[in-house]
Formats: C-alpha cells, sequence, structure tokens
C-alpha cells in the first residue's frame, strides 16, 4: 500500500496486556507506544474502554475469486475481512481455475494489492486441479510474487498417504506448511452431517468423528517421520484434539486451527434440515464444542480460522442433501470468540491476540503481521469495543453473499476499527 | 396441525384421533357411494420426486373420496425432472393454489423445509422423505396392527413388535419406532450391526442381532425391504446370507406366536427378506394394510383440510 495515511494517536487504548496506553501512528507505522504521548500533527482518536490488538490474521478463506465471483470476490472479501477486524486473509486454492500455478496465485496477488483494504495472502494447491494425484507446482509457487508458504487441497483431503508424504517433504525445501484438510473420503461418501444421534433420527448420512480423527493420526506421525511442518485445517472433534495433544507433547511440529462455528453451533441444529448449517467438517456434538474451547485456550489448537465460505442463495435455498456445504465468517469470528473464549474466562485479550493474529501469521510466516504493537512495525490494528450488543442481521453483511449461520444471534464485543498500514480500512463511530 | 411432516410432531393424543377417524371413514369405503363431500373444491397436489405406486395412488385415492381435486405431479416428464428447484416448485403451486401437497421426495426434510420455508402456504403432508420419515405408514401400520391385536384398546399398549432390517435406511422404521412407542408398544429392533444407525441407542427400542432369539416373543413380526445395492455398499456379504439370518421364512413363521402378525410396508423382495409362503400366509396382513391406507390417509387429510382446530401438535 502505497496511500499515505494520516498520522493518528489512540488515546488510552487497552492493549493486550490489560495495560492502557496511547499508541500512535505516523507513516503507516507504529511510531510510539505510552503514556500521555504528544499528539504533534496526529488527529487525536479516543480508544477509551476499547481494546486495541494487533490486526488479526485469517489463515483460512474462501475468497472464490476466480471462478465464482457471483459469491465472493478478492475485493468482497476483503471488504468483510476489514469489518471482522482482519488485516490478512488467506485465499484457498479451490478456486476455479484452482490456484495450482504461480500465474493464478499471482493472479490473487494482485487482486488484493488492488482492493488494498489488507493482505492477501493466496494458498497454493498442494496436488494439481486439488485432485490428490499429482504433486501441482508448488516450488514456482513459492518463488512467484505471492512468495506462497501454504499448501493446502482444502475442500478435499490429501488422502493418498504417499501423495501426502511427498508434499510434507518437498516443502521443506522453503520451510513451507501442508495445510490438510483431515477427511478420510472412503467414510464419508455422501456424508451430510455429524454421524450421531441427531444423524440418526434425521436420516442424513452421517460424517463420523473417525473419518477426521484418522487422516490427523495418520499425518501427524508422517509429519513426524519426515520431519516436516503440518497444520490441521478446521479441527472439530474432541478425539482430534487428543491427537494433536499427544503430537505436540511428542515434540511433532504439527498446529491446528479450529473455526469459530466449531466454538459456538452444534449438530443439534440440523434438526431444522435448514442447509444454512450446512458445513463440512460438520458442526459436532456440545462435548466436541467444549473440547474445542478447552484445546485453543490451552493452547493445543494454535490458533482460530474462519474458514470463510461465501455461497450464493441458491445453493443453500433447498433441500439440506442438495445444499453446498460451507457458512460465512469473517465478519463475526471477533465476536464469536469473544463470546466462547474470552466471556468465558477461558481466555484473555492476550490469547485472542495470540491465536487470531501473531499465532497464525507466524504459522504462515506473514512477518510483517501479528507483531504486538512493536514500535516500527507497520501499523495493522484491529480495535474492539468490548461491550457493544449488536444482533447479527444476514442483510447487512460486506459480504457479496448472506450464508450466515448467526443471523438473528446476539453478540456482546464487536470490531469498531481495523487499521492497515495506519489508515483506518474500516471504522465505526468516531473511527470513522 | 398445519402439517404432518413427522410422528415426532404429534401427541399419543392426535394419534389415537387420526386411527378412531380412521376407523369411521373406513365406513365409507364399505358403502356402495364410497365419497364424502368434505372436500369438495379442494386442490390437493400429490408432488411425487420419487418414484412411488402405492403411496400415491393410495393417496389419490384417499383424497376422491372426500371430493378433492387431486392433481398428480411426478418426477417423471415434469419440470423436477428439468432440475427445477424444490423452491419453484413449491412457488408454482402455490400460485396455483394448492390447498394441500403431498410429498414423496428422496431428500430427508424436503417437507419439512417445504413446510418451514414459505415459498407456499398449503398444508405438506409428508409422504415418505428420504432416509427420514414416512407418517402415514406409521400410522396405517399402527391401525392395522390395532385392529388385529388391539383387543378393543384405543392404544398398543404391552403389544411386542419387532422391526427387521434395513433400519438405517428405512424411513418406515423411523415413523413406527416414535409412533408405536408412542402408542405403548414395545418395539425391537432386529438387524445386523451394519444396517442400525450409529446413534440408535438413544431410541425407546431395544435391540437385537439375532432374529430366531426373539421371534417366539413377538405379536407384529414388521419386515423391511432390503435393497440389493447395499450389498456393494459392503452392509452384508450377500443375499443368501441376510436371508438365512435375517429373512422371514416358513421356519420362522411356524416359531412365530399363534396370534401373531406379519406385516411389510412394500414393496417386497420376495425371497430376500421374506419368502412367497410366508408373504402369502394366513398370518400375513400385508394387503389389509394397503387397503387400511387409504382409511388411514383420509382421516389425515380430513383432520388437516377439514377445518378440524381441535388436533393440537407439538409442532
Amino acid at each position: 500500500m502505497t496511500q499515505v495515511s494520516e498520522n493518528i494517536l489512540l488515546k488510552s487504548g487497552t492493549l493486550a496486556d490489560g495495560s492502557v496506553k496511547d499508541v500512535l501512528i505516523a507513516d503507516g507505522v507504529i511510531h510510539s507506544v505510552g503514556d500521555s504521548l504528544n499528539p504533534g500533527d496526529a488527529r487525536i482518536v479516543s480508544a477509551e474502554g476499547h481494546i486495541v490488538l494487533s490486526g488479526l490474521v485469517d489463515l483460512h478463506t474462501h475468497v472464490r475469486e476466480p471462478g465464482r465471483e457471483d459469491s465472493e470476490t478478492v475485493l468482497s472479501g476483503s471488504q468483510a475481512g476489514v469489518k471482522g477486524g482482519y488485516v490478512a486473509l488467506s485465499a484457498m486454492a479451490n478456486t476455479s481455475p484452482v490456484a495450482d500455478t504461480a500465474g493464478v496465485v499471482e493472479q490473487v496477488y494482485r487482486l488484493g494489492k488492488e482492493a488494498g483494504l489488507l493482505d492477501v495472502f493466496p494458498i497454493g494447491a498442494v496436488t494439481q486441479g486439488i485432485e490428490g494425484k499429482v504433486l501441482a507446482e508448488i516450488g514456482a509457487m513459492a518463488d512467484s510474487l505471492a512468495h506462497v508458504r501454504v499448501f493446502s487441497d482444502d475442500g478435499n483431503c490429501v488422502s493418498d498417504p504417499l501423495v501426502m508424504r511427498r508434499a510434507l517433504e518437498y516443502v521443506k525445501k522453503f520451510n513451507g506448511v501442508i495445510a490438510q484438510h483431515a477427511q478420510e473420503p472412503a467414510l464419508t461418501v455422501g456424508s451430510q452431517m455429524n454421524e450421531g444421534i441427531v444423524s440418526a433420527t434425521l436420516g442424513l448420512k452421517g460424517w463420523p468423528a473417525v473419518a477426521e480423527e484418522a487422516i490427523i493420526a495418520r499425518d501427524v506421525l508422517l509429519a513426524e517421520h519426515v520431519g516436516a511442518r503440518l497444520h490441521i485445517c478446521h479441527l472439530t472433534t474432541a478425539g482430534g484434539v487428543e491427537i494433536i495433544r499427544w503430537a505436540k507433547a511428542r515434540g511433532i511440529s504439527v498446529t491446528a486451527e479450529v473455526t469459530p462455528h466449531h466454538l459456538l453451533l452444534t449438530d443439534e441444529l440440523a434438526r431444522s434440515y435448514d442447509p444454512i448449517f450446512k458445513v463440512n467438517p460438520p458442526l459436532r456434538t456440545e462435548r466436541d464444542v467444549m473440547a474445542l474451547r478447552q484445546g485453543l485456550a490451552d493452547g493445543t489448537i494454535d490458533i482460530v480460522a474462519t474458514d470463510h465460505a461465501p455461497h450464493p442463495g441458491e445453493s443453500k435455498e433447498c433441500e439440506w442433501q442438495e445444499a453446498a456445504f460451507g457458512m460465512l465468517g469473517l465478519e463475526h469470528a471477533l465476536s464469536i470468540v469473544s463470546q466462547t473464549m474470552v466471556e468465558t474466562g477461558l481466555l484473555d485479550w492476550a490469547g485472542v491476540q495470540d491465536r487470531m493474529s501473531t499465532a497464525p501469521a507466524k504459522i504462515a510466516g506473514y512477518s510483517e503481521h501479528g507483531r504486538e504493537l512493536a514500535v516500527g512495525a507497520p501499523a495493522h490494528l484491529t480495535v474492539i469495543n468490548p461491550k457493544a450488543p449488536y444482533r447479527v442481521d444476514r442483510d447487512s453483511l460486506a459480504s457479496k453473499s448472506r450464508n450466515t449461520p448467526f443471523h438473528g444471534m446476539e453478540f456482546t464485543a464487536q470490531v469498531v476499527a481495523t487499521l492497515f498500514h495506519g489508515r483506518i480500512v474500516f471504522g465505526k463511530d468516531r473511527f470513522q | 396441525m398445519k402439517h404432518l411432516l413427522s410422528i415426532a410432531d404429534i401427541s399419543r393424543f392426535d394419534a389415537i384421533k387420526i386411527l378412531d377417524t380412521a376407523e369411521e371413514l373406513a365406513k365409507v369405503s364399505d358403502t356402495p357411494m364410497k365419497k364424502l363431500p368434505t372436500l369438495r373444491g379442494r386442490t390437493i397436489v400429490n408432488l411425487f420426486a420419487e418414484d412411488s405406486t402405492r403411496t400415491r395412488i393410495s393417496f389419490e385415492t384417499a383424497a376422491k373420496r372426500l371430493s378433492a381435486d387431486v392433481i398428480n405431479f411426478s418426477s417423471k416428464g415434469s419440470s423436477l425432472s428439468k432440475g427445477e428447484s424444490l423452491k419453484d416448485t413449491a412457488q408454482t403451486l402455490q400460485a396455483m393454489g394448492a390447498d394441500a401437497v403431498i410429498i414423496r421426495h428422496g431428500a430427508s426434510g424436503a417437507p419439512a423445509r417445504l413446510a418451514d420455508c414459505q415459498w407456499m402456504s398449503g398444508a405438506v403432508i409428508n409422504a415418505g422423505d428420504g432416509t427420514h420419515e414416512h407418517p402415514s405408514q406409521a400410522l396405517l401400520d399402527a391401525f392395522t396392527i390395532r385392529r388385529h391385536l388391539g383387543q378393543g384398546r384405543e392404544d398398543l399398549t404391552g403389544l411386542r413388535v419387532g422391526i427387521v432390517g434395513d433400519v438405517l435406511h428405512s424411513r418406515v422404521a423411523r415413523s413406527n419406532v416414535l409412533l408405536l412407542t408412542k402408542l405403548g408398544a414395545h418395539v425391537t429392533l432386529i438387524a445386523p450391526p451394519t444396517l442400525l444407525p450409529v446413534g440408535v441407542e438413544s431410541w425407546p427400542v431395544s435391540v437385537s442381532y439375532d432374529f430366531d432369539s426373539v421371534l417366539e416373543s413377538l405379536d407384529v413380526v414388521m419386515m423391511l425391504r432390503v435393497q440389493l445395492e447395499r450389498m456393494q455398499e459392503l452392509f452384508f456379504p450377500n443375499a443368501r446370507e441376510y436371508s438365512r439370518y435375517f429373512g422371514l421364512n416358513s421356519a420362522r413363521l411356524q416359531t412365530l406366536h399363534p396370534d401373531a402378525i406379519v406385516m411389510h410396508p412394500g414393496p417386497m423382495n420376495r425371497g430376500l427378506e421374506i419368502t412367497a409362503d410366508s408373504a402369502d400366509s394366513a398370518r400375513s396382513v400385508i394387503l389389509e394394510q394397503v387397503s387400511n391406507g387409504v382409511s388411514v390417509r383420509m382421516a389425515i387429510l380430513y383432520l388437516l383440510l377439514a377445518g378440524d382446530t381441535s388436533i393440537e401438535t407439538g409442532n
């Protein structure tokens, strides 16, 4: 971003560590952090009673461009992102065409620059066409302008153990990471929802927890064997948390993410047959939700990632089994993390900053992000009003799509401003 | 009661009212005229997105005996086979002024979507949705059981019903488990473990993997259709082995309690889940199920559409 930003003094905001400080932003970087800072020529904006965090980083976003611009574009995804407090998105590779060449990842990267609201970092496909058979041009994507370091066939599992092994090994060359969508395909043919008490009653084909856990178990062992980095996308089961905990204790280089919706919602919602609640991996049970929250609190799960998955109306206004998998996440992720983790006492704001900014940036190697308000670092900031209750309205989203499962729900904390390179790219009230 | 989507939505009281009403309406079918003017001028659509003969004809007959106008809308040769969405179909039916839609659909929950989405305002009657439920089948089964074994009681208290076969994929089984237990029967599901859903332990039933061990205790043996395709999906090794352990044959028929009855929702796979001599034996009430189906469906239409609002539901 080359646009010149005004200088801003964020007055008396509460930082992640709980201290109340002024933050002076000049020339797009954090000039100083301290008490009663001299504003100089900076505009003074009071952040009193607000939480000021290092800007949020999403490691799992479907921006749908190229190919499905009817549901989201890099621009609309960026707008949804900044509204949710994000300053960096990671664009998943399952576009059309698939992001399996340097050309496609550079296109997405360029579109992100043009939108200019936040950083859009493309994720490259692991295999050509995300078909799980032949490795994509991983090296070319890594060396491209987009500088890809995270590779994923998300939407599909890299189910062939040999392909997975080779991919894990190959990205060691540049300290890359494979982000696995853990779903054993043979156990999930035609699956519609979590397999259990609710699916038995509804007559919807089950997606068993073991189909996720079996792949996680296999892949942590593969990562250990070849000494590579593995990231597990959207963890959903209590058993999966246990396996990750075991793997970390063993010293295996594995990280894991959980989505906002898996921290909040359960498979009971499928009883409505409303496919707004249809997502892959599926919503699980209350027991799983509690294990995920605990795992995120104790660090077994490293990060929150949205798996923001926009779909056009017709993909959800139909029978459950005809409907598309996926739900929106960017705009309400922070509110949900606050409700499920902060307001329950499981995590403090320092923990939120770690799980939603510092740790994801570190996993993906986004060196200009997640730098905890360090002086001299780019001024990427998220400002949160922790006591501003609001009701979610699917008709007033920044996303091009409306498939939010949170419509009508009330949350307490909300993002009121997002600063990217010191520029207010999203702001409410006095931050406008 | 506005819709009939799931047995879970109706109370024991409602269920008995439907059965009692069906008894009254059955008398109409025994008269030479066979017709009541109750639903004259009302339009009922049979929306069958999945092939069906007996259920469609049964509902059609029931509606016509109540003097309703019936429109049949089947998957073949209609807009449904041209990829029209359920939403568009529903809105079209609404525009045509349908008072009720009887829907058979391959997707579990499709009737619930029709009822909940405000795409149309008429009553929705579930005539079988995917592997979810088939409420009118369960009601006609309960009606048939009560006629044979009810001994004048209004419900099925104390009766022991075995439901045998592919419970996992059976909408008939799901509706019957809910209804028969609601009416006081004790239900045992009998199937190989592969054909029982994970989560069945939360159902108010007993489960047995051994048909022979429970056979003698049953008052009702309800056989479920088993599709041969399930063999390819590894649910059982082959048809012969399935029949040996879970088929109803003459030897098992002999073992049954003298008053026990044999039921099947149809269509039967003779030789697979039931042998011809069992299906055609004196204990078989399979054809009665079919004729009772008309009376029970008349009762459903009557109670939903004839302005009787005294039936309350939990929905």
